[in-house]
Parts: C-alpha cells; sequence; structure tokens
C-alpha cells in the first residue's frame, strides 16, 4: 500500500471484517469483503451497506447560491423545492462533461453537490471559480463528511431500525428526497438515493461518527439480510441498472447528448458554462452511447472493440457477465448508424467475435422484476 | 493464506501437483481471491500440446480477466469439466475440486517451492 492513499474514516471497520482494497481515486477502499457476488446478490434481495466516503461533498450557500448553481451546473437547480435531490452535470465551456454530480437541496440558501471522487479538485475548483461574483460561498467539506449507503429491498427497515437515529416521515420519503435526521443528537442527512438500482439511502454523517453508525446499521441489519458490500459489486449493480460510470461512460470529450444525459441539461436557461458547446450540438458521426446484450457467459470489458463485419465502429466502455441476469451485458460507445436498438454487433473479447444485440436501458429495473 | 507444501507453484499464480508423469494445475488461492468470483473459465482441449509459459486458458471473473498460463510442456490429458461448468468451485476449493487440466509432461516450467512462493506474495 502506497503511503499517499487515503484512508477512510471507516477503515478499521473494513480491516476487521477481512476486506480486499482497491486503490479509488487515490483513497484504500474495500473492494469486496468475501464475495463480489454474493454482496450483489444481497443487494438485489435483502440489503448492503457500502462506505461511499471518498465521494466529493462540496456546499454552495448564500442568498446567491441558487443562481451561483443555475451558471456552474447544467440543470436548473434553484427552482427544486428544500429536500429534493437532482442529478445534474459540470460541463467545460465545450459542453462537454467535466463530472456528473448529485445535488441536494438543503436550505432555502443551501445546496449540497456530490461529486465523484476522482473528479473532486476539478469539480471544486470549477464551482469555485464559476460562484465568483454571487453571494455564494463554496465550501469542500470531503475530508470531513462521511457517506454509508444502505441499499436494496430491506433498506427501509433496517433504518427504522437503527438505535440512536431519529428520524420523522423516513416512510414517506420518496425517491430522489432528502431529509435531515439525527444520529444520537449528530446532524444527518438521509438522502432516497443510490447507484445500485434498488430502493436505498445514502446517509450523509460527520467523519468522526462515521464507525458509530456503520455499527448501528449492521447491528439493525443482522436479522435483515445486511451484507458490507465492495466496490466491486457497486460497478455490477450500477451497471445492471444502466447508470453511468464517469472515466467509463462519460469524460471531458462527450457531451451530455451522446450519452443519454441530455435530460440533465436545461438549455432554456439564459446562461450557464457549456451552453454554448451543448447548442453547438454534435458532427454527424459522433459516438452514442448504448447498452449491449449477448448470449453465453463472455462479457466484453472496458476497451474492447465493437466490430460490424470486421470493421471497428465503437468501444465498449463497461461489460460484465450479469449477475442478476446471467448473460454479459455492456455500455459501448458505438457510430450512430448502430445505435438503434435491435442491430447486432460484435465484440472483439480478447481475439473472438461474441454477438451482442443494441438493447434498451437499463438491462435491470427493480418495478420490471416486480 | 493456503498454500499446500506439497505443490509446486509459478510466478503466475498456479499451482502443479507432479505425480509420476502426469502433473495437475489450478490457480493459487491468492489467485482466485484476487480475481474476485470467477464466472467463466476456458480451458485447453484435450490432447493440446502446450508449452510451459505459454498461454493456454482464461479465467474471468465479474471484474477481471486472468490468463491461464502453462506450468509445464506436455500434452493436455483431462480438462476439468466440473470448473468449467461450476466456475466458482475455483474459488471454493482451488486446490481440490477447483483444479483446471491435467498435463503428460515432457520438461517442467520455472516452478518454486511453496515457501518460495509464500515469500513472492508476500512482497
Amino acid at each position: 500500500m502506497t503511503e499517499s492513499l487515503k484512508l477512510s474514516p471507516l477503515d478499521a471497520i473494513h480491516r476487521a471484517l477481512g476486506a480486499s482494497f482497491t486503490d479509488f481515486a487515490g483513497w484504500d477502499m474495500p473492494v469486496r469483503y468475501s464475495s463480489d457476488l454474493a454482496e450483489h446478490h444481497a443487494v438485489r434481495t435483502a440489503a448492503g451497506i457500502f462506505d461511499l466516503s471518498h465521494m466529493a461533498e462540496i456546499y454552495m450557500v448564500g442568498p446567491g447560491a441558487g443562481a451561483a448553481i443555475d451558471f456552474a451546473l447544467s440543470g436548473t437547480l434553484s427552482n427544486i423545492p428544500l429536500g429534493r435531490a437532482k442529478y445534474s452535470l459540470l460541463l467545460n465551456d465545450e459542453g462537454c462533461i467535466l463530472d456528473d454530480l448529485v445535488v441536494y437541496r438543503t436550505g432555502d440558501e443551501e445546496f449540497l453537490v456530490v461529486a465523484n471522487a476522482g473528479n473532486r479538485f476539478v469539480a471544486v475548483e470549477a464551482i469555485r471559480e464559476r460562484a465568483r461574483g454571487f453571494e455564494c460561498v463554496v465550501r469542500d467539506d470531503s475530508d470531513t463528511v462521511a457517506l454509508v449507503a444502505i441499499q436494496g429491498p430491506n433498506s427501509f427497515d433496517i433504518l427504522d431500525n437503527i438505535d440512536g437515529l431519529e428520524v420523522d416521515g423516513l416512510a414517506e420519503l420518496g425517491y430522489y428526497r432528502c431529509l435531515s435526521a439525527t444520529f444520537r443528537g449528530t446532524a444527518v442527512l438521509i438522502g432516497r438515493t443510490g447507484y445500485t438500482g434498488e430502493d436505498g439511502f445514502e446517509i450523509y454523517i460527520p467523519a468522526t461518527d462515521a464507525a458509530e453508525l456503520w455499527r448501528a446499521a449492521t447491528d439493525a441489519g443482522e436479522t435483515r439480510g445486511l451484507q458490507a458490500c465492495g466496490l466491486a459489486c457497486r460497478d455490477t449493480l450500477r451497471l445492471e441498472a444502466g447508470m453511468p460510470l464517469y472515466g467509463h461512460e462519460l469524460n471531458t470529450f462527450l457531451k451530455p447528448v451522446q450519452v443519454n444525459a441530455a435530460r440533465a441539461v436545461d438549455q432554456t436557461k439564459d446562461n450557464f458554462v457549456g451552453r454554448d458547446g451543448v447548442m453547438a450540438g454534435v458532427s454527424a458521426g459522433a459516438a452514442v452511447l448504448v447498452g449491449l446484450q449477448s448470449d453465453g457467459k463472455r462479457a466484453g470489458r472496458a476497451d474492447y472493440a465493437v466490430q460490424s463485419n470486421g470493421r471497428t465502429i465503437g468501444t465498449v466502455t463497461s461489460g460484465a457477465l450479469s449477475p442478476t441476469l446471467g448473460y454479459p451485458i455492456a455500455f459501448a460507445l458505438v457510430e450512430p448508424d448502430f445505435a438503434e436498438l435491435g442491430k447486432v454487433v460484435d465484440i472483439d473479447v480478447r481475439g473472438t467475435a461474441i454477438p451482442a444485440t443494441v438493447v434498451s436501458l437499463p438491462f435491470y429495473s427493480r418495478k420490471a422484476r416486480a | 493464506m493456503s498454500i499446500p507444501a506439497e505443490l509446486q507453484y509459478t510466478s503466475e499464480h498456479e499451482w502443479v501437483r507432479i505425480d509420476g508423469d502426469l502433473a495437475v494445475v489450478g490457480i493459487t488461492q491468492y489467485a482466485a481471491d484476487a480475481l474476485g468470483d470467477i464466472v467463466y473459465v476456458d480451458l485447453p482441449k484435450v490432447g493440446r500440446a502446450i508449452t510451459a509459459g505459454s498461454v493456454v486458458g482464461e479465467a474471468e471473473s465479474t471484474k477481471s480477466v486472468g490468463e491461464l498460463f502453462a506450468p509445464v510442456s506436455g500434452d493436455i490429458v483431462e480438462a476439468n469439466q466440473s470448473v468449467v461448468d461450476s466456475p466458482e468451485l475455483v474459488n471454493s476449493d482451488p486446490y481440490g475440486t477447483g483444479w483446471l487440466f491435467s498435463v503428460r509432461v515432457s520438461s517442467l516450467g520455472d516452478l518454486i517451492s511453496a515457501d518460495a512462493y509464500a515469500a513472492l506474495i508476500a512482497e
């Protein structure tokens, strides 16, 4: 382990649980505790608890926070009501994607912007720069805020039974809503948000109290099938749910319209960073993001070529043998002529052409299963 | 971490059980743990001549792909159909039912002892 890796406030707990670790954006985070597949299935059928303390928490506060965030990000966030969350994008001047984020309205004059760990400094610097001239203070709380996610069909039942968690209205809390609560006297923010495709919650808590919350949650989860889950299963869960991962499906060369993210951009806004680039659109042959499904067990992986009649027409951005569905799934960026649903292409799996069909996203939906 | 003393090992994290001119080959528990849950195994066909050090198959997990190298030279005698049907055996019993293939050995490759292998993965 390199000394420069950052440790989560829950690090000692992970080590006691025997987790395997990986360097994730400079953080030494659990990749799995025992089995990726067992952890994946636990989230689909019962519940999983994740340490996401590497995520970046950036607050925008002040009378001009609404105007500042509307200028800084792709969506209109100033008009979302208190207690709502919204997915948004941080664009560069060219209208390409610097990061994808979840924004929570936490006060009349306060927003919490949650950025990817790998983009923390890019996001903080960009938002600071863009908030200049507005009555808005930008505060990077990433080092002092921990994030614990509990995801899966039993997650409400588990939160309802965490000893010391005082919260009103949790049962009524809708998807992409958030509310303030306390855990043993400490203020926490609970979002009904996640990155797994299941019902679930994300709890933002001061780093100093995170270990106590984790223990209380695992106590409540003991009889409710709660499994400690690492980043490996988080990746297969989000892939099945059709959710993009920055650095794979999203990057600084792609515009939102190429990656099914146009809905996160409000083109009616007068002015925001990236507006001109978005309005300029994309060239005729620009790649678009599609979902691919194959038979058998051999999955395409990131950077594998997508071909048609032996000609390369795209690239896989993420892929795996879907643990829930039992067949290989992948995201790929392909030439627009091959993006139509039902189109059949090949994935070059280390020299073998594996046929794959363009399918609609998400690959997995809990609603469709019910 | 289990590293049975009676087996020989390679730096590619495979184990070899030598019995006369027959070698049974698998991957170590360390390798299986590092790969994560193995979901697909591609093994060399029976009768194929293999050369020590060459790539002869693959083990894929949900997260990554590991190449299988021939630890010895010779001809494939048997490929373990049980792990093709149930790849999770490689994780649950890497030195037993999770063995991969056996070889009629013509020459050994660069094999190391259990102690040397333990030292290698401790690095």
